[in-house]
Parts: structure tokens; sequence; C-alpha cells
């Protein structure tokens, strides 16, 4: 089949971009949406053009490093689904498509169709984790674990931290990610201890990154290729009021001798 | 010259081995201990638990990964599992029949020491993850929920749903995080080692470029260690990430590292079949569907009827006929030959007839659908959107596909290389699995490699080294980061009128049909001949387009398709000079009557370790012999 | 940076209020205060239906109050204040979120009401004002005669343009609880599958409700329903 694609092409973060037309003709309606455009690329290639770059790795939905925007929705018209896992057969013969990368200011474009999510690295480092050294955790089975809270932990950690929640959301927000994390460690009894400063740390890193805010469309849920839920949202709203409401300054005595 | 291949297994009893070792091992103290530099090149299960581990104890740490997130690790699509001999299940379990399952599972073609001491601190595995939040499944009452896998006959396998590596990996991920927020970790994400460097004898630094910019970068340390995965890759089509390269390990062995039996490689039975020419990789479908899937070819060769069509007696349901006794459950490598036999002979399915039949009619009849949703219902789904079909009411078609290496460079009882202050962790190194690996047990060697056996064994070694002493002026830094440049202007100045992909693609095809599945003489060496010509066409006339200060993933793709070039060649070699049948590997002329592999033991009880000896030079094969001393060498029967 | 820097009450209300989700929480309680008042405020001028006189005392009973009208006065002032403070604020926010719109954007979930938010908040303050001339200091109104409610509503709404403007506004000001009342929930963090789906509900109900009672009065004065 014929489709056409209309792509966004940048050099680089400092020069400007524009979309580019190509007409591909012989589609196979069992490639997977990358595989089309790695046969677009190898045709660039042999013409002596510049391929078109774009982020993957896996191709299996899981890596999290695929996601660009399919007719205005990050990883395309069908849900549930990374791009590198969507298949052309849910395209017609002549569609006409247009890829953008993720744009939000906290998302730099790199190139083309890439662009720059190291944020999320610096909001996991400003607190998305358990304080734990290799070595002093205690025997697996002694701290039981509601079977509930374990299946809600794993929805919500099921995140693959892709972005596409922040592309599709209208004010360009992180809540989807930041609160997935949020949910996921403060849901277990491990997690606890460090609940308030997670939350606090978190959003603020997050506020600082200049991600927007939620204005709770819901549009971040219905696209999220794992179907991590608004509700993580509520919950980070929750800690995090409550985190302030009840903060304490941190002892500045040291504890060594 | 050749390798003085010291295993350094402590003495003692086996399961005093570990004890021992720990006990006799130097300690830097917890001041001096940030004088000391470590690079970590990977951010896998392996890489990012020793980074974050390495960086807890106080040393200074940078950590590499080429990917965009030190999360995005291919560690990360691991679906069925973790195994520990916790022994939860009260079944039977320990960590002798852990480690004799492990041993036994590789064919024993692995090191007794090392496999006993992986199924040792399984146990501590559990523990650590647990504590980081790992979603573990559970049971109502609290506790952490097992299944079996692979066949074991206990059930110690601990799972995040189908997403374990995920799961695992994350964690990992966030105590790596914790510590660069503690600026303990530096981490260079969107950077490839290209170059390790060895300043007198010793592995003191590598040479990096940043995907970004191009910038090439030299990084000083007092030691190194590589996690960087394995080179499934270098068959083009695999279940591995594309960007999973064998670059960081091959430029290791051009330095000086042994490379341990580069043969070794698993093939998984069950993957999603070829589609065409643009298939870009292979997904793996989970084993377990052949608990009730049952796996036919039609009866006629060329049969293009729809496989609903085919009444029931012309189908042949080759492995319950080969292999009465096991049927559909045999081992992964008994089922993937026997698939690529059907198929060689003209029964296989689908496009390409590279495909048998995976059937749930019975199943379905005999369970119900809902049983059947039950069990599967997340795999049938990831099936359909693949291929678009229907697996409840057409068969699912499956191909065998290359999945893990268990080959790599070569380390001692300590993880280190041939090259001192080089180690080496996870699927880049050879130890564990020996020639064939057990399902869930890559993840817990990845863990056990970084969180608890490299943090001692580092130290050990850093507490005989001074720190520091030596900039990125040295002579040998400048030649590597010089070789790196012209390396990279050399691919960009060709021009050449094939892409990357071209060869790649060429190689995979010649790796998958002499090297892969069923070896043999003749095959090999016509690969052997085929492989050098490929390369030199490379160099001749490939087409890399860009240049080398930006971002160009055209190039990156180039410089790791040249390092398969020269890696494939030396697998050949080793499926050459290994003149047996073991585990993955099957050497057609070694076989039983009834067509098993047939190990020789007298003559290749060894790990095979080769050592570059200069460029156009033949390598030179080396062997570390194995002893058994505490297991009893058996023969595998699936009939 | 190991620990947060956080003092007493007021550094810490600012540390709040200056992250994204302090001002969405602002904004939802100064919603839901804003919520009752429209719905209080609806339910005394139904009573324009049960004749003047009901009316006419309801605004005096409301007139008695004294300061305590005034006390809810400042409290409402107050809330519109800040509700339309960290709405100014958390849309040059998403201004900044996404420097670069997208060439081309299409929206799965997202509604239209959650989608105008910025624009019915604006058109409803602009309508406030118009109200608060027109029927509570009479500025705005041709025959004003204080004390005399049901007249003025009468006098007022007789004018097609001043009824057909009410009848825009409150269309708008429902589309905007539409969404409104039910994301508070959300902001303030109450979510759960169990209830979630009926608190929407309610809020969709809600907002047809005060629609429909806000614009009947206009309505039945134009129509002569109520004279």
């Amino acid at each position: 089949m014929k489709i056409i694609l209309n792509i966004w092409r940048q050099k680089n973060a400092s020069s400007p971009g524009r979309m580019v037309r190509y007409e591909l003709d012989n589609v196979n309606e069992h490639m997977s949406f990358l595989e089309m455009l790695d046969v677009l690329n190898e045709e660039l290639t042999r013409k002596g053009e510049d391929p078109v770059a774009f982020e993957h790795d896996c191709r299996e939905g899981i890596c999290g490093c695929c996601g660009f925007m399919i007719n205005g929705i990050p990883h395309g018209p069908e849900r549930g689904t990374t791009v590198c896992q969507l298949h052309m057969r849910h395209f017609q013969d002549g569609d006409e498509l247009w890829l953008e990368p993720f744009r939000a200011k906290a998302f730099p474009i790199i190139k083309d169709l890439m662009v720059d999510r190291s944020a999320f690295d610096r909001i996991i480092s400003a607190g998305g984790y358990i304080s734990i050294n290799t070595g002093s955790a205690p025997e697996a089975n002694s701290i039981p674990v509601k079977k509930q809270c374990a299946d809600r932990a794993m929805d919500a950690a099921a995140c693959i931290g892709c972005g596409a929640c922040v592309a599709a959301c209208p004010n360009a927000s992180a809540s989807l990610f930041v609160s997935a994390k949020i949910a996921h460690l403060g849901l277990l009894p491990q997690g606890e201890p460090e609940r308030d400063r997670r939350a606090l740390r978190m959003v603020l890193k997050m506020t600082e990154e200049g991600f927007g805010y939620c204005t709770n469309t819901g549009e971040c849920e219905a696209i999220c290729p794992k179907g991590v839920k608004i509700e993580n949202i509520a919950m980070m709203h929750r800690d995090f009021t409550r985190a302030v409401a009840l903060f304490r300054e941190e002892a500045k005595v040291g504890g060594t001798g | 010259m050749a390798f003085r291949l010291e295993s350094r297994i402590p003495s003692g009893p086996l399961e005093q081995k570990w004890e021992n070792a720990k006990r006799d091992m130097k300690l830097v103290s917890p001041a001096n201990r940030r004088k000391y530099s470590i690079l970590v090149v990977g951010s896998g299960l392996a890489g990012a638990s020793a980074a974050a581990t390495l960086g807890e104890l106080g040393y200074n740490v940078k950590c590499f990964c080429y990917q965009d997130s030190p999360r995005r690790a291919h560690s990360i699509a691991a679906q069925g599992g973790i195994n520990a001999a916790k022994n939860y299940q009260n079944d039977g379990d320990s960590v002798y029949r852990l480690f004799y399952d492990t041993i036994k599972g590789g064919d024993f073609r692995a090191r007794e020491a090392n496999v006993y001491r992986l199924a040792e601190v399984s146990v501590n595995i559990i523990d650590q993850c647990v504590a980081q939040g790992v979603p573990f499944a559970r049971e109502y009452g609290g506790t952490l929920a097992n299944r079996s896998f692979g066949g074991a006959q206990v059930s110690r396998t601990f799972y995040a749903r189908g997403q374990t590596g995920q799961q695992l990996l994350l964690g990992a991920y966030q105590a790596l995080q914790r510590q660069v927020d503690a600026g303990r970790v530096k981490m260079f994400a969107r950077h490839e080692m290209l170059d390790l460097v060895v300043v007198d004898g010793r592995a003191r630094g590598i040479v990096t470029r940043n995907l970004v910019t191009g910038a090439i970068d030299c990084h000083v340390a007092d030691a190194v260690i590589l996690a960087t995965g394995g080179y499934g890759n270098v068959f083009y089509l695999s279940t591995n990430a594309k960007g999973c390269n064998a670059t960081a390990i091959w430029r290791a062995y051009k330095r000086g590292a042994g490379f341990g039996n580069p043969c070794f490689t698993q093939i998984h039975p069950t993957c999603i079949p070829q589609s065409g020419d643009y298939q870009s990789k292979l997904t793996l479908m989970s084993e377990s569907l052949r608990n009730d899937g049952r796996i036919w070819v039609p009866k006629k060769k060329g049969d293009t009827r729809h496989p609903n069509d085919i009444p029931e007696e012309e189908r042949d349901y080759y492995l319950e006929r080969m292999y009465p006794a096991y049927g559909n459950l045999c081992p992964r490598d008994i089922a993937s030959r026997a698939a690529k036999v059907m198929c060689d002979q003209g029964y296989g399915v689908g496009p390409g007839g590279r495909g048998v039949y995976l059937d749930f009619r019975e199943a379905i009849q005999r369970l119900g659908r809902n049983t059947i949703e039950e069990r599967y219902g997340n795999l049938f789904e990831m099936y359909e959107r693949i291929t678009g079909e229907d697996p409840y009411t057409v068969p699912m078609r499956i191909y065998p596909a290359v999945h893990y290496t268990m080959g790599g460079l070569w380390v001692d009882y300590h993880l280190m290389s041939t090259i001192p202050g080089l180690f080496v962790l996870g699927e880049a190194n050879f130890s564990d699995h020996g020639a064939n690996r057990l399902g869930a047990s890559a993840l817990m060697q990845g863990l056990a490699d970084g969180y608890f056996i490299i943090p001692y064994t580092m130290g050990h070694f850093l507490a005989q080294v001074k720190p520091g002493g030596l900039d990125e002026s040295h002579p040998e830094f400048r030649a590597a980061r010089q070789a790196v440049e012209e390396r990279t202007k050399k691919l960009l100045s060709i021009r050449g009128k094939k892409t990357v992909d071209d060869f790649h693609r060429e190689l995979g095809r010649i790796m998958w049909e002499y090297c892969g599945m069923a070896r043999n003489a003749s095959g090999l060496k016509h690969a052997l001949q085929r492989i050098p010509e490929l390369r030199e066409e490379f160099w001749q006339n490939v087409n890399v387009p860009g240049s080398g200060d930006e971002m160009n993933q055209s190039l990156e793709k180039a410089g790791r398709v040249a390092d398969f070039l020269e890696l494939g060649e030396l697998m050949c070699l080793d499926a050459l000079e290994r003149e047996e049948s073991c585990g993955g590997h099957f050497r057609e002329e070694h076989q039983t009557e009834d067509g098993e592999a047939k190990r020789d033991d007298e003559r290749f009880c060894h790990v095979a370790v080769w050592e570059f000896a200069g460029e156009g030079k033949p390598p030179v094969r080396n062997v570390e012999p194995l002893n058994f001393e505490f297991v009893h060498l058996a023969q595998r029967s699936y009939k | 940076m190991g620990t947060i820097a956080l003092n007493g009450g007021l550094e810490k209300t600012a540390f709040f209020y200056q992250s994204v989700v302090g001002k969405k929480v602002v904004m939802a309680v100064t919603g839901c205060v804003l919520c009752l008042f429209v719905l209080g405020h609806m339910l005394g001028n139904l009573q324009i239906y049960q004749g003047p006189e009901k009316l006419n005392r309801y605004a005096e009973f409301l007139q008695g109050l004294g300061a305590g009208l005034w006390a809810v006065r400042l409290v409402l002032l107050a809330c519109v204040g800040l509700h339309i403070l960290s709405a100014y604020q958390l849309w040059r926010l998403k201004l900044s979120a996404r420097p670069t719109p997208y060439l081309k954007k299409s929206y799965v979930a997202t509604s239209y009401a959650a989608r105008t938010m910025i624009w019915s908040g604006p058109i409803v303050l602009a309508f406030i004002i118009y109200h608060l001339l027109h029927f509570t200091t009479g500025q705005a109104h041709p025959d004003f005669r204080r004390g005399d409610v049901y007249h003025n509503v009468i006098a007022g709404f007789s004018n097609p343009a001043a009824s057909l403007f009410y009848i825009a506004a409150n269309i708008l000001l429902a589309i905007h609880l539409y969404h409104g009342a039910w994301s508070m929930f959300q902001s303030v963090g109450i979510n759960h599958p169990r209830y979630t789906p009926w608190l929407k509900r309610l809020a969709k109900a809600y907002a047809w409700v005060i629609g429909i009672g806000n614009v009947s009065i206009p309505l039945a004065v134009l129509t002569g329903v109520v004279k």
C-alpha cells in the first residue's frame, strides 16, 4: 500500500525545523510503523540523503525509547501500544500521516523526531527510589505486602517512561509519570518511611524542570501505552499536600560520634 | 604468547568457597574509597546494580549507556522471572539443587564454584529487590508468590507479572539514580564506548563517543567494568534490542581480553516468525505456551492451505512423534532444532516457509476458552497485535530465534578478565551458564554479579593498586583516541553503494545458516570464507551518510556492524574447533543414533578462550579445563 | 542537595503554592466554595417562580444579615481572586511548558469543557461583573429599584440583549462547571475506581442543573411565563 508521510525534520536543537513530505509506495501491512521508517531510511541513504532520526531500541514495547506524534496523537491512533508495536495494517492505502516529535519545554528536540527526556531521570534522582543500600535488606518475606497493594503498585510501576503523557497533555504536564512512581513506591510498606520526602522532592523537581500542570483532562491516561491511571495523580496531590502540611525540619545534629 | 588462565577458584568445600574467598579478600578503607574511580559501561541489571552498589560504598563511579536513559537497557525486556533458592514453597528446593539444575542445564560447561556462588547469593537478590520496592507477585497472605518455570521441578521463580526484567531493572535504576543524586555516580547517557585503554598491562580507561554531539572523550580510572550484554545481534534478527552490540567487549578482546566460548548461543524455540525482508527484530513468546499448545506442520510439502482446512490426519505433530516421552515440552535447543529441520525439508508454513504451527484448538476444546485466556491471555493479545491473527481461532505460527549468548569475555572467579583491572559482568561475560542457559537465570546472574560479587572483588583488586597517577594526556590514551577518530573518519569516507543494514542482514543470514541451531564443519568452513569477504566489501562499499560531529544513527550502526563482522568469524572458528555437541552448540557430526547432542567430555570439557593475536593473524585458542569435583557428568536424554 | 529547606507556616504555604500541585489545590478549594455559592445563589433565585413577595423577602433577609453578608462576600471575593490568580499563573505556566505548539494535535479524551476552561473562565468573570452592576449595584440597569428585586429582574430581562447575554454566559458557566466540578475532587486527591464514576456523573448532573436553573429565569421573563 501507499503511505504519504509528512515528517518533522530538524538538524539539531539550535536549527529550525520543517515538515518534509515523503511518499512510500510499497508498504507492507505486516510491517511495524518503525519498520516502515527503516524502509524509508534505507531509501534516503541510497539517495545520499540524511535518514530520519527517531528513537527506538527494544521494539517490543517495553524499553520506552520510541515515541512521536502520529497525526497529533503520541504513539499513533491505536490504544495501548507503543509506536514500535503499531502495525501498518491499521492504516489505509493512500493515508497521509503527520509525524512530529513530542513537544515540551522540558523535552528539547535533539534531531528530527528525537527529544531529550533526561528531565525524567532527574525527577527520579530527586526521590523516586527507596533508600536501601545493597546488603542491608531484611529477609524478603519479613515484610508482608497486601496483595491488593502489590497489584496496584505493579499497575503504576508498569510505566515505561516514554513521555507520551507529557506529549499528549494540553499543558505538557509530567504528572502521570511522576505520580506513577510516587504511587508505586508509596503503596508499598517499604516505601512508607520516605513517602513525604519523596512527594515533596519529586513534585518540586517536576516544577523546576518546566513541566506544566495537570488540568485533569484525562488525555494522558487515554493515550498511555501501559494504561497507567490518573488515580495516581490524585494520590500524588494527596501525598504532596499532606507532606507540606506535616513538614518538619530535618534534625541538624549529627548522629555519628 | 598464551594466556595464563588462572581461575582463582578458592579452596575448600563447594559451600565454603565464597565465604573463604570473602574472608581472604583485601579491603579498601571507607576514607580511601573516594580516591578510586571506576568506570561502569552498560546500565542493565549488572551495570546499574554494580554502579549503584559501588557508589554506595563510596567509590567514584562513572556509568555509561548508549540509550537516552539507563532505565532503557535491554534487561527490561525479560518477561518470565528470576530464580532464587528460597524454598518458600517447601518443595525441596535448596542452594545445592539450584546449583545442580543450572550446571546440568548448561550441559556441564560452566565452573562449579561460580555456579554454586550464583545459587548461594540468589536469595540475597530477592531480599534486596523486595526492599527496593520491586512489586513481585504476592499471595493473599502478603508473602511472595512463586511459579515453576522452564520445566523446573520446584517453584523457585519470582515474578512481577510478565515484566520481571522491567521491574528489577527499575529497582536497580532507582538505586543508581539515588547515587547520581548523592554525587557518587556520574551518569553518561547517550555515550558509546569505542575503545578500552590499557596502560602497563592494566585497564585504565575508555574512549567514548557522545552520540548527540559526536565528541570523542577519554575517561581515566583505576578499574573498568564492562556490563554491556550479549552479542545476539550478530545474527541481525534476534530478540535483542536494536542497539545491543558487541563493540565494548570486542574492543576489549582486541586489547587483550580473552573471549570465552564465543559459539555458545541460545536459540529460543517460540518466537513470532519473520514476516518479510523488512523485518527488524524478532519477538519472543513465553515458552510456557508449549504447556498447552501442540506443534505441527502439514504432512505435505509446501502445503498452502489455510491451517484450519488441513484435516487432522494430514498434520504431523513432529515433536510428539520424535520425542514421545516429552513431546511438545522437550528442551529449548531440541525443539528449536526440530523446527529448523522440518522447515529445511520444505514443510514450513507462512511467508518463506519459515514457521511451524503452535495449535491451541485441542486445548481450547479440552479446557475451554476461558481457561486458555486466563493462562495465556496477554501472550495471545501480543501475538494478535503483531501478526493481526487471532490465535484462539487460527493456530499461531512460531519459529526459533536467537535469544541469548552464553559466551562472552572470559573472567576468573573474581569476574576479572585476562586484563587486570577489567571486570566483566552479566551476559557480557562467559561465566555461569555453560553451553545453555535455563529460564529465569539471566536476571539472577546479572544482579548477583552487580550487587553481591563485584563489590567484594573490586575492593580486593583496588586495595592492591595505588589510585590515580594518570591522566588522559598519557600516550596510550592519545593513541586510542586517535584510533577511534580515524576509524570514524574511515567509515564516513567510504560512501559506497550499500547500506549498513544490507551488510548486517547478509552477515545475519550467513551466521544463521551456518552457525545457528545446527552446525557442521563444511558449513562453518564456508562461513569462515564468506565472512572475511563480506567484511572486505563492507570496508570498500558501505554508505554511511552524514558526519561524525552530530547525532548520526547510521554511523553508530556502522561501527557496531564492523565489529560484528569480526566477531562472527570468531564464533564460526570456535564452533568449528569444538568438535562435540553440547547445549546450544549442536554439531551435526556429533550426535547419537537418535539425533541427540553427543558431548565429548574427554576432549572438550573445557572453556575455549580466544586470544587476539593481531590484525590479519589467526586468533589463538587457549583452554581452561573444567574440573568437576562435586557433580557427576551425566548425559541428557529426553526420549 | 540532601534536604529540603522549608520553614514556618508562611514559607510552607508559599512553597506549596509555588508548586504546580499547590496551585491546583488552591484552584480546587476555591472552586469548591464557588460551586456551593453558585448552587445556593441559584436556589435563592428560583424563588422568583413563587412570586414577588417571596423573592423580595428573601432579598431582605440577606440584606438583614449585615456584617455576616459582608463576611460571606469577602470570602467569595477572596475565592474569586485566588481562583483567577492561580488560573492565570497556571495558564502562563502552560504557555511556557510548551512554547512550540504542535502543527497537528488531536485529542482522545479531553472534553470540550476541559479544553475551554481558560476561555469560559474569563467570559464568566466578565459576566459576573456585569451581573453585579446589573442587579446588585444597579449602574448597568435601566430602571433599578433598590429593594425590589422582583421588579429589577423582570425589567432587566425584558431587554432581549441582556437576557441573551445571561443565557450565553450561564451556558458557559455550566460548561465550566461540567469539567470543574469533577476536577476539583481529583485535584484534592479524591479518586477511587468505585466512587469516581459516580462523582463524575454527579458533577455532570450538577452542571446541567445549574445551567438549566439559571438559564430558565431570563428565558421565563422573555417568554412571558414570569411577569
